[in-house]
C-alpha cells in the first residue's frame, strides 16, 4: 500500500494544499497518487453498479427496439411497443395496477399515519407495540401471502376471515374467487405485510414535533383534531410527501401479491398487474423485447409521477 | 428513539393524568394492545396452529380455535418433503456471502466517498444515488438478460451465487448510509492518522470501523432479510432444484402439496427473520428511522 501522506488541507477542501516547492514526494505524482487509491477502494462497488445496474438499464431501452430470434438481434423500431400495445390484457394491467396503487394509497397511507400517531400519545407498551407492528415486515412475503391465501381468504365459512365476518352476523365473501374482491384482498394483506416501515419512520418524524407547538394550538382552544391537521400533518409534510411517492413506486411494482393470492391473473384477469405482464412476456412468452418495452414504458410512467411530486413538493416551499 | 416521557405530543399529560382523561386513555391502551395483538400476532397463532390440523379439522366450520389432535407430522413431511434443510442452506449461505460482500465493497467505496474524496467521487456517487429513482422491476428484464451472458467475460451466472451476491453489492441506500456515517468522524482523526504515516487501508481498518459498528451491523442485518425475502430475482436466476432459496422452494412445491405442509413450510422459512428480528429489534428500528429518512 503506496504511503499517503498528503496536507490534511486537501481532504477537507477537497481542493489540493499548495505543495511545497521542490520536493519530490509532491506535486502531480502525489495527486495523482491519492487519486489512484481513492479509486482502488471504489472499483468493485463501481463495476457492480456499472455491470448490474448503470449497463442494464441502457440495456433495457436498447433491448425495446430490437428483437432477438434465433440468435439473430435486428432493428424492429416501434415494433414491441405496438406488439406490447395490442396485448389484449395491457390495459385491463394498467387499471388493475392504479386501482390497487389507488386503494393502497387510502388504506396503506392513511392508517399508517393515524396508527403513528395514535402510538405516539402512549407512554406504555411502547416497545411492545412497535414490535408487534413491524413483525409482518420481517417474514417472507411468500410465507404471508400463503397464509392469506389458504386460511385468510378461504372462500368457505371455514376462513378465517368469513368466519369473523359470520360471528359479526356479516355476510362472507368470495375474496380471491370474486373479481371485485380480488384487488381489496390484495390491498389488505399488502398493508398488514408493509405498513410497519411506515408506521416506524412517521413515528421518528412525530417526535421531531417541538411540543411548544401543541402547547400554543391548545391555549388557542384547537381541538385534537385541528392540532392534527394544524400542527401535526403540516409539521411531518416532507416525510408525507415522500413516503406517498415512496408507496406509489412501490405498489405500481405490484408482483408477488397478484402471482401467489390469485396465481397470476386471478378471476377474470382481476389481478393481472404490469409488473405480472412484463413476467409473463419476458419468461413465459418467449417475449424478452417486449417485456424490455414494457419495463420503459412502466419507468416513463413513474417518472410522470416523480415530476408531479417535485413541481408539488416545490410548490410548498 | 428517544425516550420521551417528558416531551409533549398531540394531548397534554396533564390532561392524561387526570380523572376521564386518564380513564379514557388506560381504556384506549387496553383495546389497542389487545386490537394489535388480534391484528398483527393472531395471524401468525393462526398460521402455527392451522399446520398441526389436520386436512378435514381446516375444513370445519366454524374453525377451531385451538388444534383438537396435532399433527406435528404436517411440519415433519413439509421438511422431508420440501428438503427444506437445503433450501434454507441454500439461503443462509447466499445471505452470508450477501453481507460479505456488501459489508466489503460498500464499505471501501463508501469510505472513499466520504474520506478519500478522488476525482469524479461526486459524480460516481451521483450515479449510484440515482438507481434509487429506478424501479426494481423495469430493470428485471435486462438484468436478467445481463446475468446469463455476462459483458465481456460471455458467462452465464444461472444457479451461480454470485447472481445473487454481486446485484446486491449495487446498493446506493447502503452507500449512502455509510457514507453520511463515515461523514459524521471527524477529519482531525484521518489528519492524525496520516501524520502517522498510516496508509488509506490501516486508517480504515484501524480508525474507522471500529467505529462505525453500529452501522455495520445495521447494514448486515438489512442484507440478511433482503435475500431472506427476496423472491423474484432468485427464482429468475436460481432456477434448478438444488439451488433454490427457501421462498422459492416453497412457491415450487404448493401446487402438488397440502395445503397444511405448505403453511408448515411457511412457518419454518419464516422462524430465521423473526428470531433476527426479535434480538437485533433495537438496531433495525433505529436504522430504520434514524439512517433512512431522517435529515
Amino acid at each position: 500500500m503506496a504511503i499517503t501522506s498528503a496536507p490534511a488541507a486537501s481532504r477537507v477542501t477537497g481542493r489540493p494544499a499548495p505543495p511545497p516547492a521542490g520536493s519530490p514526494r509532491t506535486g502531480p505524482g502525489r495527486k495523482v497518487r491519492d487519486n489512484l487509491t481513492g479509486h482502488a477502494f471504489l472499483i468493485g462497488a463501481v463495476l457492480c453498479f456499472a455491470v448490474f445496474s448503470w449497463y442494464p438499464m441502457v440495456r433495457g431501452v436498447v433491448m425495446s427496439f430490437q428483437r432477438t430470434r434465433r440468435g439473430e438481434t435486428t432493428w424492429v423500431g416501434w415494433d414491441n411497443y405496438l406488439r406490447i400495445l395490442d396485448d389484449p390484457s395491457f390495459w385491463t394491467a394498467w387499471q388493475n395496477t392504479f386501482y390497487f396503487t389507488a386503494l393502497a394509497l387510502v388504506l396503506g397511507y392513511a392508517v399508517p399515519f393515524f396508527v403513528a400517531i395514535l402510538l405516539n400519545e402512549f407512554r406504555h407498551a411502547r416497545g411492545y407495540l412497535r414490535i408487534l407492528v413491524y413483525l409482518p415486515v420481517m417474514l417472507p412475503p411468500a410465507s404471508a401471502l400463503f397464509l392469506f391465501k389458504f386460511y385468510a381468504y378461504d372462500p368457505s365459512d371455514a376462513g378465517l376471515f368469513n368466519a369473523i365476518l359470520k360471528a359479526l352476523g356479516l355476510p362472507t365473501s368470495q375474496w380471491m374467487q370474486s373479481p371485485e374482491m380480488t384487488m381489496p384482498a390484495m390491498v389488505i394483506a399488502s398493508t398488514w405485510m408493509n405498513m410497519g416501515s411506515a408506521v416506524l419512520i412517521y413515528l421518528a418524524a412525530l417526535q421531531n414535533i417541538p411540543g411548544e407547538l401543541y402547547e400554543a394550538a391548545e391555549l388557542d382552544g384547537a381541538g385534537i383534531w385541528r392540532r392534527i391537521v394544524h400542527v401535526t400533518i403540516p409539521q411531518t409534510r416532507l416525510i408525507l410527501a415522500l413516503l406517498a411517492m415512496l408507496q406509489i413506486v412501490a405498489t405500481m411494482q405490484l408482483f408477488i401479491e397478484p402471482l401467489i393470492l390469485a396465481n397470476g391473473a386471478g378471476a377474470e384477469d382481476s389481478a393481472t398487474s404490469v409488473a405480472y405482464l412484463i413476467y409473463q412476456h419476458g419468461f413465459f412468452q418467449n417475449d424478452l423485447n417486449g417485456a424490455a418495452a414494457l419495463g420503459v414504458i412502466m419507468l416513463v410512467v413513474l417518472a410522470g409521477f416523480s415530476a408531479v411530486y417535485l413541481r408539488l413538493t416545490a410548490k410548498q416551499d | 428513539m428517544a425516550q420521551d416521557s417528558g416531551t409533549r405530543t398531540l394531548i397534554s399529560p396533564a390532561q392524561l393524568r387526570r380523572g376521564p382523561g386518564r380513564a379514557l386513555y388506560w381504556t384506549l391502551l387496553t383495546v389497542v394492545i389487545i386490537g394489535f395483538t388480534l391484528v398483527f400476532l393472531g395471524p401468525l397463532y393462526w398460521m402455527v396452529t392451522g399446520a398441526l390440523k389436520s386436512g378435514q379439522e381446516i375444513a370445519q366450520t366454524p374453525p377451531t380455535l385451538f388444534p383438537q389432535d396435532p399433527q406435528w407430522r404436517n411440519y415433519a413431511d413439509a421438511w422431508h418433503n420440501l428438503a427444506l434443510a437445503k433450501l434454507l442452506f441454500n439461503t443462509f449461505y447466499y445471505a452470508a456471502g450477501a453481507v460479505l460482500f456488501q459489508l466489503v465493497l460498500d464499505t471501501a467505496a463508501a469510505y472513499s466517498l466520504s474520506k478519500l474524496r478522488p476525482i469524479f467521487g461526486n459524480a460516481i456517487l451521483g450515479l449510484m444515488l440515482a438507481t434509487l429513482m429506478i424501479p426494481a422491476m423495469v430493470l428485471i428484464v435486462p438484468q436478467y438478460v445481463t446475468v446469463i451472458d455476462l459483458p465481456i467475460l460471455h458467462i452465464s451466472l444461472l444457479d451461480s451465487p454470485f447472481a445473487i451476491w454481486l446485484p446486491l453489492v449495487a446498493n446506493a441506500f447502503n452507500i449512502f448510509l455509510l457514507k453520511r456515517f463515515f461523514d459524521s468522524i471527524p477529519e482531525d482523526l484521518m489528519a492524525a492518522a496520516l501524520m502517522d504515516g498510516a496508509s488509506a487501508l490501516r486508517t480504515l481498518w484501524s480508525i474507522i470501523l471500529p467505529m462505525s459498528r453500529p452501522i455495520l451491523g445495521v447494514v448486515s442485518i438489512f442484507a440478511v432479510t433482503a435475500v431472506w425475502k427476496d423472491f423474484l430475482w432468485p427464482k429468475l436466476v436460481m432456477p434448478s432444484p438444488e439451488t433454490r432459496t427457501v421462498s422459492v422452494g416453497i412457491y415450487a412445491f404448493a401446487g402438488g402439496t397440502p395445503m397444511n405442509v405448505v403453511i408448515a413450510a411457511s412457518v419454518i422459512a419464516a422462524i430465521p427473520t423473526v428470531v433476527i428480528f426479535l434480538i437485533f429489534q433495537r438496531n433495525i428500528m433505529s436504522g430504520l428511522t434514524t439512517g433512512g429518512l431522517k435529515g
